[in-house]
């Protein structure tokens, strides 16, 4: 079998998870997208560990280790998702923007609560 | 006896050290007088020594070699020859008289051990710059002087005008020390050494062209600077802030002699080069006529002194412009003994009556209460003015002498060199003569003014009671400045009488105790009296044609012989060796003097309860101020200097300073960019890292 199919199908498959990551909202599409952008790294890996004829078999060591690797990642991620979604009744990643900062672009401007020693100082300073 | 010479300035050096050791400890403030005055002494015994053994032999030099330098080379000595010899012999009789005089008179003073460190330090200065046979070496004993007088005159310090006075004299004299060194330089690159001996010899050779020319008329600003002429006088009478023995030692009988000394010691140099005779005179013409007008309208006594001062170092470059080498060096040393004396007395007054104005002196009696200071203070004034038998007379009469000379000398020169232009002689005559005229009016009208009452009409009648100042007839500022002393002190507001008396030449010493018990003490009067004893004598040794000459010795070093000179072996025609009075000049000088006495005479006479100085007129209230000098120099030289501060200021606060903080800006500008990026959202950061990868992506695979 010629090398470009599957070459080609793990490019479309990483487009499709790159546009799923960049472009979902939910958290655990966000996830998955990410899980087919592995799976297109692992196409990858096997096959040119088949076109190449690697005598260890190092490509698809590697794949194996991927999945595992992939399989705790999600793992996490969902509890992470789980723990978002808890506290505030929605998984969607664009609404967690907590650690923004303030006045930065597109970001509404957050009421800030005035920190008090800012406010000494600048007393201390006025005075 | 060069060798002996080459030790002397050690042992004022010494002193200095010994007392700037005491100063910095606390013990043996007791041993500060003897530590002041026994080293000084002793090099005043030695510079006698060397005088006598010198003789009126040639030129003897012993010298070490300094540093090879591999170009011209340096040179630590003592060269004497008779010029040397006496002008040392009156620093140290000078300093002496100063060191012994301060003892009790600055006695009361906080910082007396640092002041008489200064004066030994300034003593040793200004015999290194006697002896020295090295130019270079004779710098840096010049600008130690410099930097004495800078502190002495400073010595007051908490008085803004003596901080002023200070700094004014020391960058005045340096813009002059600028030329100097340059002039040095340039004598030393024509001649290959910095010694003496060979730059003399090299310009009675090659004649004054290229550097010997252009050194001399260097080495004029730093002469000009440190002997107060026209254009750099104005720091001498502000320096009279500094306390009265500074005043005598310092700015009436030594340093302001250094340079005419200079000249003198390099006098071939300058003889030979017409255009610095030239300059030397006219400055010399101007000054001495114009610093004789400004005395003539002090009202302060030591300032009335700095400016006679002044007056009296013009005579002298002229003397030395119209080829009177002797006649100056005569003057010098007369004037160095009544000057001093002068200025010792001053002292003494000053400290009786609290203040230094005449004005107010004249109501104190002071002819009765200090018969010692009237007495010696007469016979000073008496020099100054030019009256026969003192030795004023003596020298003036020589200076106008060698003027005539110069300028009614025809024929073909017997000598090596010729005498300089007729018209210099004229000039300087013209200018002998019209300073000798109001000199003579300004001593009579000070010795009138400070030890014969005025009958002014009951007001100032009786002399004051302590503390209270006399109001001055006829001078409207001055009056109200006194009337607010006594309101400040019936107020008992101690500040406001500080702040008044501080007013710039109200009152140059500050308003020490006053004294009440005998005249002063005896560390005080024998220097005075010592010294008027000189100024009576000195003048006689003029008489005798050889005697002054041959101690003196030819303007290259080499001993005068009368025969010598009659020959034209000299450098000099024999006219110039000349310092016994001759007939046409004592006439007219005699006639100038009597004029001017007769003014002020006529002046005292008429109008009994005034100062004579209105016989000025017009001219009384320009010339108080030393004719706008002061603004002369502050148009000229203080505010471009100030605007160029101000634009190197601006330079510094606007364009330096700008990229400084315009970094600290730029870095803040790109925080606060950086920072508007962080909205929080993970997805753009992401895109963010994914556009990034796909541009390092790109560049990498098409820049291949």
């Amino acid at each position: 079998m010629h090398a470009v199919y599957p070459l080609t199908l793990a490019a479309l498959l990483f487009a499709v998870g790159v546009y799923g990551l960049l472009a979902r909202r939910n958290a655990v599409a966000v996830l998955m997208a990410v899980e087919l952008m592995l799976n297109a790294v692992n196409l990858n890996l096997v096959t040119f560990s088949a076109l190449l004829r690697d005598q260890f078999g190092m490509g698809q060591v590697f794949t194996i280790f991927l999945i595992t690797v992939a399989a705790a990642e999600i793992g996490l991620g969902l509890a992470i998702v789980l723990m978002l979604y808890r506290n505030r009744g929605s998984a969607a990643v664009d609404e967690a923007r907590e650690l923004g900062e303030d006045g930065a672009l597109g970001l509404k401007r957050l009421p800030a609560p005035a920190p008090p020693a800012d406010s000494e100082t600048d007393k201390a300073v006025a005075s | 006896m060069s060798t002996l010479a080459l030790w002397i300035p050690l042992l004022p050096l010494v002193s200095a050290a010994l007392l700037a050791a005491v100063s910095l400890s606390d013990r043996g403030r007791k041993a500060v007088p003897a530590f002041a005055v026994f080293p000084t002494a002793t090099a005043a015994v030695l510079t006698f020594v060397v005088l006598f053994g010198h003789g009126t032999g040639a030129a003897t030099e012993s010298r070490i070699r300094y540093a090879a330098t591999g170009g011209p080379e340096l040179w630590l000595g003592a060269r004497v020859d008779g010029l040397a010899a006496l002008i040392a012999v009156l620093v140290g009789v000078v300093a002496t008289a100063v060191q012994l005089y301060s003892v009790t008179y600055m006695a009361h003073e906080e910082r007396y051990t640092s002041y008489s460190a200064l004066i030994s330090l300034f003593t040793a200065a200004m015999l290194v710059v006697v002896y020295s046979t090295d130019l270079l070496v004779l710098l840096v004993g010049w600008e130690i002087m410099g930097a004495c007088s800078y502190f002495l005159i400073g010595h007051h310090w908490e008085r803004p005008e003596a901080r002023s006075a200070s700094i004014k004299a020391f960058l005045v004299t340096k813009f002059g020390d600028v030329p100097f060194l340059l002039g040095i330089l340039f004598l030393a690159h024509g001649a290959g050494t910095f010694r003496i001996e060979p730059i003399v010899r090299h310009a009675i050779q090659q004649g004054g062209h290229g550097y010997t020319a252009a050194g001399a008329i260097l080495l004029i600003g730093g002469v000009m600077g440190k002997s107060a002429q026209i254009p750099l006088q104005t720091w001498l009478p502000d320096a009279m802030a500094g306390p009265t023995p500074i005043s005598a030692l310092i700015h009436a009988a030594t340093m302001v002699a250094a340079g005419v000394y200079v000249v003198a010691r390099l006098y071939p140099v300058f003889l030979v080069t017409t255009a610095a005779l030239w300059i030397l005179g006219i400055a010399a013409a101007l000054t001495s006529v114009a610093a004789a007008l400004s005395a003539f309208a002090q009202r302060d006594l030591k300032r009335i002194l700095a400016y006679s001062t002044v007056s009296q170092l013009a005579l002298m470059v002229g003397a030395l412009a119209a080829g009177g080498r002797d006649a100056a060096i005569f003057h010098l040393m007369s004037h160095g003994a009544f000057k001093a004396l002068l200025f010792l007395g001053a002292g003494v007054v000053i400290h009786h009556a609290g203040s230094g104005d005449v004005d107010e002196l004249n109501a104190h009696g002071l002819r009765k209460k200090l018969p010692v200071t009237f007495v010696t203070m007469t016979v000073g004034l008496a020099a100054l003015a030019g009256l026969p038998p003192f030795s004023g007379f003596f020298s003036k009469e020589s200076i106008a002498g060698a003027a005539y000379e110069t300028a009614t000398h025809s024929g073909p020169a017997t000598s090596i060199l010729p005498l300089p232009p007729s018209g210099i002689g004229w000039l300087i005559l013209v200018a002998t003569l019209l300073t000798g005229f109001l000199t003579a009016a300004y001593c009579l009208r000070t010795w009138w003014m400070l030890f014969w009452p005025l009958e002014r009409r009951g007001v100032r009648k009786v002399p004051e009671p302590v503390g209270a100042l006399p109001a001055p007839a006829f001078d409207e500022d001055a009056g109200a400045a006194a009337l607010e002393a006594l309101v400040a002190e019936s107020a008992g507001n101690a500040a406001f009488a500080e702040a008044s008396s501080m007013k710039p030449g109200t009152e140059p010493e500050a308003a020490p105790a006053r004294r009440t018990g005998p005249e002063a003490p005896l560390a005080e009067l024998s220097p005075l009296v010592v010294l008027a004893v000189l100024t009576t004598v000195f003048g006689f040794v003029g008489l005798n044609l050889g005697w002054f000459p041959s101690w003196l010795g030819d303007a290259d070093g080499n001993a005068y012989r009368t025969a010598a000179a009659e020959a034209g072996k000299l450098i000099q025609p024999a006219g110039a060796y000349h310092l016994a009075p001759a007939l046409v000049s004592t006439v007219l000088a005699v006639f100038a003097l009597l004029l001017g006495a007769g003014l002020v005479a006529g002046a005292l006479r008429s109008r009994p309860g005034t100062d004579p100085n209105r016989v000025l007129g017009f001219l009384r209230k320009p010339a108080r101020e030393g004719f706008g000098a002061d603004d002369v120099q502050d148009a000229i030289a203080v505010r471009p200097v100030q605007l160029a501060a101000d634009g190197v200021a601006f330079l510094d606060t606007e364009v330096v300073d700008g990229y400084v903080r315009g970094s600290g800006v730029a870095a803040r500008g790109l925080g606060e960019g950086l920072r508007r990026l962080q909205t929080g959202n993970v997805q753009l950061y992401l895109t963010g890292v994914l556009t990034g990868a796909v541009v390092i992506a790109a560049a990498l695979g098409f820049g291949r």
